[in-house]
């Protein structure tokens, strides 16, 4: 499934879901960003069953201080309305597959 | 296990794409074992100048992008997959890791080196919750506020003079009461007027409360500690090899560098060490990819003799 871009119009449709939704936190200069983002990508292509998104914290501020951002990326992982796993800071897909396992 | 590679590399930063390049070139049967993303510390530094052939500087992301379509041009493949465990102890060398299993002839290992923590109490759960690595990623949320950069050699000044464009206020907090970092970074830290030098001086602890609200410094001269508020610490105190996996398999040096003279051999044949991960003077992107040649000379050697 294609990668959502979310925006603060966006953002609320896509949380009355019971799949679990990733969501990057990501800014376009931020290397680590960069790393993590084809990962990110891969997942989307590979896991239908789950749903997944980004979120450019330069265009969306308020988003990204909804969620506490403070470092980039920030990868955050939503079931039923609720943050069950947020993490800082690029890592493997292996690490990322068991952030949406728990 | 389908394949015995001729050459495999474990780390897709310069050092080891350089080494991709230099052994696919010369039609060895090559892999990169990358656990992440290509480019290593390289592409998390913005823009990188002391890379010949780039006269307007080129960003560390892009570069190592380039870096491995030159080695893929020639053949080299990559495997995006962690390694956990090697054997080395018999002439085929096994690699395990997350995904497979690996064999080949001659192993170059191009691990790099990642930054060195503070030690703090709550250093890990506070990473990227105030407490900070990657100035350049992580400064715009502190646009107008307070923070503090811990270190003193060339990335904790640079990191400094970075944030000084964006925060309030920017305390360079150093151990020493000079600073370890060259010449070209001494004018525009004297023209910054918003940095405050905090010489001689460890912080202890960083102080949480929902956030970041401050850190407790001490002066390793009076030995008084102080509390300073601020809103974000950036820590810069320099970086470790990335060698656990190799501790008691190969020798290491007491800060865990992998031991390779220039000619990149470690104490077992047909196993190399390249790049930040080695024990050498001077940890750069030139000396790295040079590191990666040199290797595969080496291997080369290794192969033919097989």
């Amino acid at each position: 499934m294609a990668v959502i871009e979310l925006n603060k119009d966006n953002f609320s449709d896509i949380l009355n879901t019971d799949k679990k939704i990733l969501i990057d936190f990501f800014a376009t200069w931020c290397g680590p960003c960069r790393m993590v983002s084809p990962i990110v990508d891969e997942i989307a292509d590979e896991h239908p069953e789950f749903i997944i998104a980004k979120i450019d914290v330069d265009k969306n501020p308020e988003l990204a201080g909804e969620f506490s951002v403070m470092s980039i990326p920030t990868l955050v992982v939503i079931k039923d309305k609720r943050i069950i796993n947020k993490a800082t800071g690029a890592r493997p897909k292996a690490q990322i597959l068991a952030m949406l396992e728990d | 296990m389908d394949k015995l590679y001729d050459v495999i590399i474990i780390g897709g930063g310069p050092a080891g794409y350089t080494a991709a390049l230099y052994s696919a070139r010369a039609g060895l049967s090559t892999l990169v074992l990358e656990k992440m993303a290509v480019g290593g510390q390289m592409a998390l530094t913005g823009d990188i100048d002391n890379y010949p052939g780039f006269e307007q500087g080129i960003d560390g992301f892009t570069l190592g992008m380039k870096m491995q379509q030159s080695a893929e041009r020639f053949g080299a493949k990559t495997e995006y997959d962690e390694v956990v465990s090697v054997d080395f102890t018999e002439k085929i060398k096994k690699i395990k890791a997350v995904m497979g299993e690996y064999e080949a002839k001659t192993v170059i290992i191009a691990t790099g080196a990642n930054p060195k923590k503070l030690g703090l109490e709550n250093e890990d759960a506070l990473t990227g919750m105030g407490i900070h690595y990657c100035a350049h990623c992580d400064g715009r949320f502190y646009k107008d506020k307070t923070v503090a950069v811990v270190g003193g050699g060339n990335s904790a000044v640079s990191d400094a003079l970075y944030l000084s464009n964006l925060a309030k206020k920017v305390y360079l907090i150093h151990r020493r009461d000079t600073l370890k970092a060259t010449q070209v970074y001494k004018a525009p830290l004297e023209k910054a007027e918003n940095i405050e030098f905090l010489w001689n001086t460890a912080l202890t602890s960083v102080i949480f409360d929902q956030k970041v609200i401050g850190a407790e410094i001490k002066n390793l001269k009076s030995n008084q500690t102080n509390g300073l508020a601020l809103d974000g610490v950036f820590i810069s105190i320099g970086r470790k090899p990335a060698s656990e996996l190799f501790d008691g398999v190969l020798n290491l040096d007491e800060y865990g560098y992998i031991v390779a003279d220039e000619t990149t051999k470690t104490n077992i044949d047909g196993v190399y060490a390249i790049g930040d991960v080695r024990t050498k003077p001077l940890r750069q992107v030139v000396t790295a990819v040079g590191d990666g040649a040199t290797a595969v000379h080496f291997a080369e050697e290794h192969i033919h003799n097989f």
